[in-house]
This record gives C-alpha cells, structure tokens and sequence, in this order.
C-alpha cells in the first residue's frame, strides 16, 4: 500500500448529504470538530508530494483536471451550507492535523464563514474590442483622399498611422474609466467586491482587452438586482460577462498556520 | 467558456452541480480561483502550492496579467519604429511631412493641431 496524504478541500459548519469525487478520483469524506467540517480525502503521496507536483503541476492537463476535481468538492459543498474554499494542493499528513488546524484555527474560520453566510459570489468582466475605433480612421483617409495617397503614399501612411495611434490611446483611456464606473456601480450593489488583475488573453480565450475582472460577495436576495444591473452598464463597445453563483474564493483570503 | 453579448452579460448560473445540462465552468476562472484565493494554509503542513516555486512563476506569467495598459497587451508603441526610442528625427520628419500633407489638401495645420501632435510626442 503507498503512502497516502489527506488533501483537505474547504471548510464549512455542515455536513452536506453527498459529494462528488475529489482529485484523482479520491472519494471525498468529512473530518468534523469544534463546530467545523472539513471536507477532505486522502491521496497518495507518489501524486501529491513536493516532488512529483513540481513535475504534474507543469503538466497543465494534469493541472486542470486537478484544479476541475477541486472546484468541483468546493462548488457541491458551497451549493448547500457556507464555505471558506481552501486553495489548491493543501496535504496533511492525516486526519489528525487536520482536526488540529480545526480546533486551534476555530474563531477565524467561523469569522470567515460568518462573512459569506447569505451570500454568494458572482464574477463580472468587461471587454472592449482593440480593433474598435482607430481602423476606421485608416479607412477614411486612405478612400477620402485618393489623390493625396497616389502621391505621397508615405506621406498618407504616417498621417493615419498618427491618427490611428491617438485613437487608439484615447479609446484605451476611455475604457479604462468606463471599467472604473462599472466597478463602482456593481460593488454599490455588493456587500463586499474585489477587483482582481484582467486576466491575460491566454487564460481569458479572448483577444479582446479585459478591463475589469471583478468579484463581488452579494446578499441571496438582491442577486437579481445585481445581474440587471451588469445587464444595464454593457453596450458601447464594452461587453459585460457575468458568471457565478461561485463559492466565495474571492471573500475567503486569508492565510492560516 | 463565457458567452457574451454587446449590451449585457448572458447570465448562467452555474447552479447546483445536479441540475440538468450544467456547463462546466470557464478554466481560466477556475484556475485563477483554486490558485489564488479561498484560504491559505501555511506551516507545518506536508504540501502547499507556497511551497513550489516553479509554480508560481509560470503560472503568473499565465494568470498575472496586470493593472496597466502595456500588461494589459496594449503595448503597440513599443514595436511601433515611428515611436520608439524616442527617435525624434524620426517624429520631427512626421511633423514637416504632416504640415507639407496639409498644405497639399489646401489647408493649413492649425496652431491646435500643431500643438496635440507635439504633445503626444
């Protein structure tokens, strides 16, 4: 028999009635004490140890059905009672320190769950579309003045190549502000809100520019208020997705020893 | 991954896992999560993700895009000849060919014009 570990994946005050699977197919069970539920299963440590994650973790197959296997404990669990997420690859030894990290570490993680009870997370980002704006510029010159563009092509060409740079800069600064106000208006809604980093194109699947990549914590009952509202702040030239409900990722950030 | 449209978000709420015809979530947002929020567990435990270097570094280049317009990817001038460097032979050709163009379209730069050129400059 390997060596095993106890991957711990999120903490909560219930037991929820069923959970799916954890990472590598590991089947997920409870560690209950002082008022808390840890949800964890145990993995084997040719897997999860320092070593050989330095080499999966690479791996960004192995890394996305690992992080999926995560989310998806995290995700059942927090449909049902509040959650505090824990982050990515957090292996015990066994059992008995997890029970431990419960007892010592009981206050913060309720101060934790407290914040997010009656509460869930939606994620809102905005995209302005690069392309919009200075090509028409271009476009214009080059078909509104022939004449001038038959003679001096060099000419013509540093001319749009000018008013194509100032469009652009003045687009990027209009969106830019425009994310601002989005932001400001969703987080009044919110009773708590994060404006994490835009994601890069690669992680995003879009080419466009994201502007805003916002979390924000909102009561049960005005989550219809909040989607209206990111429904009526989009258009223009900025589109506005809005996912979730999430577990509170964003809302549980705090570092525990 | 997201749908979007022009004018408002599409809404699809991920719901509880057992409802019917559940899309997975976006992995870029998934990732971004696990990764890098919900509670951080540190000391004398056996494994955490503070604890592999190699890790982190690649996955910032993945996730960490940033705040400012040149991490956003708008970098075009630092690839743009007519403006890097400050190549100001370069920027003060643009300006003599600029006013030549007006004077062939039959009007005069304005001291306005002028001025922005020399400003965004």
């Amino acid at each position: 028999m390997s060596e095993r570990g106890t991957y711990l994946y999120a903490v909560a005050r219930d037991e929820v009635p069923a959970c799916p699977a954890g990472v590598a197919d590991s089947a997920v069970r409870t560690v209950a004490t002082a008022g808390l539920v840890a949800y964890v299963s145990s993995v084997p440590m040719e897997q999860f140890g320092a070593e050989p994650l330095r080499r999966s973790l690479e791996d960004m197959d192995w890394l996305a059905g690992t992080a999926r296997a995560h989310h998806r404990v995290v995700d059942a669990v927090a449909a049902v009672t509040p959650t505090a997420p824990v982050r990515l690859v957090t292996v015990y030894d066994g059992d008995e320190q997890i029970r431990d990290l419960l007892e010592r570490r009981a206050d913060d993680f309720l101060a934790v769950l407290s914040q997010v009870t009656g509460r869930r997370e939606w994620g809102v980002k905005a995209y302005a579309d690069p392309a919009a704006g200075p090509a028409d510029d271009g476009a214009h010159d080059e078909h509104g003045k022939p004449g001038a563009c038959a003679q001096k092509p060099g000419t013509a060409y540093l001319r749009r190549r000018r008013a194509s740079l100032r469009g652009r800069e003045q687009a990027r600064r209009q969106a830019l502000a425009r994310a601002d106000h989005i932001h400001a208006a969703l987080a009044g809604v919110a009773a708590a809100s994060h404006r994490h980093r835009p994601q890069d194109p690669r992680l995003s699947g879009r080419p466009d520019w994201m502007l805003l990549n916002g979390a924000y914590l909102v009561d049960e009952g005005r989550d219809e208020e909040f989607a209206a509202l990111a429904g009526a702040l989009g258009g223009d030239g900025v589109e506005l997705a809005l996912t979730g409900p999430w577990a509170p990722y964003s809302f549980t950030v705090v570092e525990m020893r | 991954m997201d749908r979007t449209t022009t004018g408002g978000p599409v809404v699809r709420p991920y719901g509880p896992p057992a409802a019917a015809g559940r899309e997975p979530a976006n992995l870029g947002d998934i990732l971004e999560r696990v990764l890098d929020r919900g509670v951080v567990i540190a000391g004398d435990i056996r494994v955490n993700l503070l604890d592999i270097e190699l890790l982190t570094i690649k996955l910032r280049l993945l996730i960490a895009s940033v705040d400012t317009a040149r991490e956003l990817g708008i970098d075009w001038w630092k690839h743009d000849p007519w403006l890097s460097g400050g190549d100001r032979e370069l920027i003060a050709e643009n300006r003599r060919l600029r006013r030549r163009l007006a004077a062939a379209e039959g009007h005069p730069v304005s001291a306005r014009e002028v001025t922005e050129g020399a400003r965004d400059e």
